[in-house]
């Protein structure tokens, strides 16, 4: 008796605790299906009926956008970001890890340190560069610095990683007269893969989420990615669009979603490995 | 996409660096050339130099002056921090907040993460599903759609509020109270304990069996094993955590941005160092105040990373002596 309770607490109360913490994403989808004057009066949780057109009223998008247009957009912009950072972060990172030059030290400890700088303090003055450039309410912003190798963790993840392989396999490809380039790409970065992997997938979460960056540096209706139709949506509309409101958030957080299904396995493996953030 | 094209190829070596042939001196089968590293590094140096150290010099230039973005920058020697140090009380409304903040949601949000792994380690089967499942509102944690779900739950007539209601606790709604509306932010934070939970468990993990062993054969109990085996083995953890989530949270705004519609409230009490920075650098267009407070944000991170490896030397214990 005594030991089934011992068996058993632990599983109720991870339960317990699994039901509190995804109540608010219940929640969400429960309210997304939700007829307008549930929303407002009453407190069940199920709606009384599912209310499909909260979702056909979503899909309409903001400001005569479809939905399908910004999801493009931010799939445009997410997808440009993961190629930017798995490129540029994997050659910087097999510099540090694999090669040998005046300065490493110094560049590496420099590369470490950004880790630690808070954005805000080269936020005002990249603005102005971009301002500069011309090149404010478009994508430019939000792509380029992924393919200048910007996101320190990942350079460091990678060279983490890279560190760990066995230098074997390189050693007999430049016996075999392999120069640095033909290495890299047809040796170590398929041995990679794991940290490219875990790159990838956070920075697709990352910037599909992000929502600071995008505000500032786009303005117009067309460019607009989900997140921020989602908040221009909130500003136009009453409570009374409650329903329409969490359905395009439903929307909006589908691909994540998916992608955390797809991925999750590597995605929990490369945090616990490198300590990444979520 | 065009942007990938403007990459440099490997190959092409625009950057030859310091082509100093030393190459001969080293010892090994082959010749160690220099440029190729810098053909790898462009991208980073690039970036490095252009999109950080630029702007930071930038920054702390513009942090002296008074700009709007329009205008020429005019100096103005030490007046933005002057003005930000003695004059404005939202300023010190922000820094309160902030630390309110950290202080309150960093280590809470630790104690949970650490109950958590603790719990998931104790289950056999179902562990990976409720890692999963655990971990999923910090995948979302950081996007606009669960500040939206976060403050219709804690809204007047929310969730929260009428639950706490019926056992007796009347709070009303949090996000309209000045006094509670900061700590609906602080719970959305704690919410997402994922990321810290999953690198508790791998450092739980990787503790020896044997330890365990060891001390039950020398009579500790559970308590006594975890105080004396568990939180020794794992400090590198918790202080590695530590250090990461607060640096972090120094940071956070799309909560507060989300929570409140951007304006702080009510009664700037959510008004967090982030989003006041934004509020006067993009809303109010004083981007050297603002730049001004960027400063004063990385000194502020600087100090208490420095103070928190200080510290660590003290209470962190490294099983091998060379740490990691």
């Amino acid at each position: 008796m005594n030991l089934a309770v011992k068996r058993w607490a632990p599983h109720t109360l991870a339960l317990v605790g699994l039901l509190v913490l995804l109540y608010p994403l219940v929640w969400l989808l429960a309210t997304s299906l939700k007829p307008a004057d549930q929303v407002v009066t009453s407190l069940d949780l199920w709606p009384s009926h599912l209310e499909w057109s909260n979702y056909t009223t979503a899909l309409e998008g903001v400001s005569g956008v479809t939905v399908t247009r910004l999801l493009g957009n931010t799939l445009l912009i997410a997808g440009g970001a993961v190629l930017g950072n798995v490129l540029s972060c994997s050659l910087a990172a097999y510099a540090f890890a694999r090669l040998r030059f005046r300065m490493s030290r110094v560049m590496f400890a420099f590369m470490v340190a950004t880790l630690m700088l808070p954005h805000h303090v080269v936020l005002i003055p990249q603005y102005i560069i971009f301002n500069q450039l011309g090149l404010v309410d478009s994508y430019w912003p939000l792509i380029l610095p992924k393919f200048l190798a910007t996101e320190a963790f990942f350079v460091f993840l990678i060279v983490q990683f890279m560190r760990g392989l066995p230098r074997e396999l390189e050693e007999s490809a430049r016996i075999d007269g392999c120069g640095p380039f033909r290495t890299y790409w047809s040796i170590t970065l398929p041995l990679t893969r794991p940290a490219l992997i875990t790159t990838a997938i956070f920075t697709f979460i990352w910037t599909w989420n992000d929502f600071f960056t995008q505000m500032i540096y786009l303005f117009s209706p067309e460019s607009f990615t989900i997140t921020l139709a989602l908040r221009s949506f909130v500003d136009q509309s009453s409570t009374s669009a409650y329903g329409p409101m969490f359905a395009m958030s439903v929307i909006s957080v589908l691909p994540i979603v998916l992608f955390f299904f797809v991925f999750q396995r590597y995605l929990v493996q490369g945090m616990a490995t490198t300590g990444l953030k979520g | 996409m065009s942007t990938v094209s403007t990459e440099a190829p490997p190959g092409a070596d625009r950057t030859d660096g310091p082509r100093r042939s030393h190459a001969p001196k080293r010892r090994g089968p082959r010749r160690d050339k220099q440029w190729p590293a810098y053909v790898f590094l462009t991208p980073w140096m690039l970036g490095a130099a252009v999109l950080t150290l630029v702007p930071m010099a930038v920054s702390l230039y513009l942090s002296f002056t008074d700009y709007n973005l329009f205008e020429a920058p005019s100096w103005v020697g030490l007046r933005n921090y002057r003005e930000m140090l003695t004059e404005d009380p939202r300023y010190w409304r922000s820094v309160g907040t902030t630390l309110l903040y950290v202080v309150v949601a960093v280590p809470l949000k630790l104690v949970l993460a650490l109950g958590a792994a603790l719990l998931l380690k104790s289950l056999g089967r179902g562990r990976s599903f409720y890692r999963s499942a655990f971990y999923a509102p910090s995948l979302l944690g950081a996007s606009m759609t669960v500040a939206l779900v976060w403050r219709a739950l804690f809204n007047d007539g929310g969730t929260v509020p009428d639950v706490l209601g019926a056992i007796g606790i009347n709070t009303g709604g949090w996000v309209g109270n000045p006094d509670l509306a900061v700590f609906a932010v602080v719970l959305l934070t704690v919410w997402q304990f994922g990321a810290p939970m999953v690198i508790f468990l791998a450092g739980l993990q990787q503790i020896s069996p044997d330890l365990y062993e060891a001390a039950a054969l020398d009579g500790a109990g559970r308590w006594r094993q975890f105080v004396s085996v568990t939180v020794p083995m794992l400090s590198p953890v918790v202080f590695f955590n530590l250090v990461l989530e607060m640096i972090q949270s120094f940071q956070v705004f799309t909560p507060a941005f989300a929570i409140s519609g951007g304006s702080g409230g009510p009664a700037d009490s959510t008004m967090f160092y982030t989003l006041y920075l934004y509020e006067r650098g993009f809303t109010a267009s004083h981007m050297g105040y603002a730049a001004a407070m960027a400063w004063l944000l990385l000194i502020a991170i600087g100090v208490v990373t420095l103070f928190l490896f200080r510290t660590s030397r003290s209470w962190v214990f490294y099983a091998d002596e060379e740490g990691r």
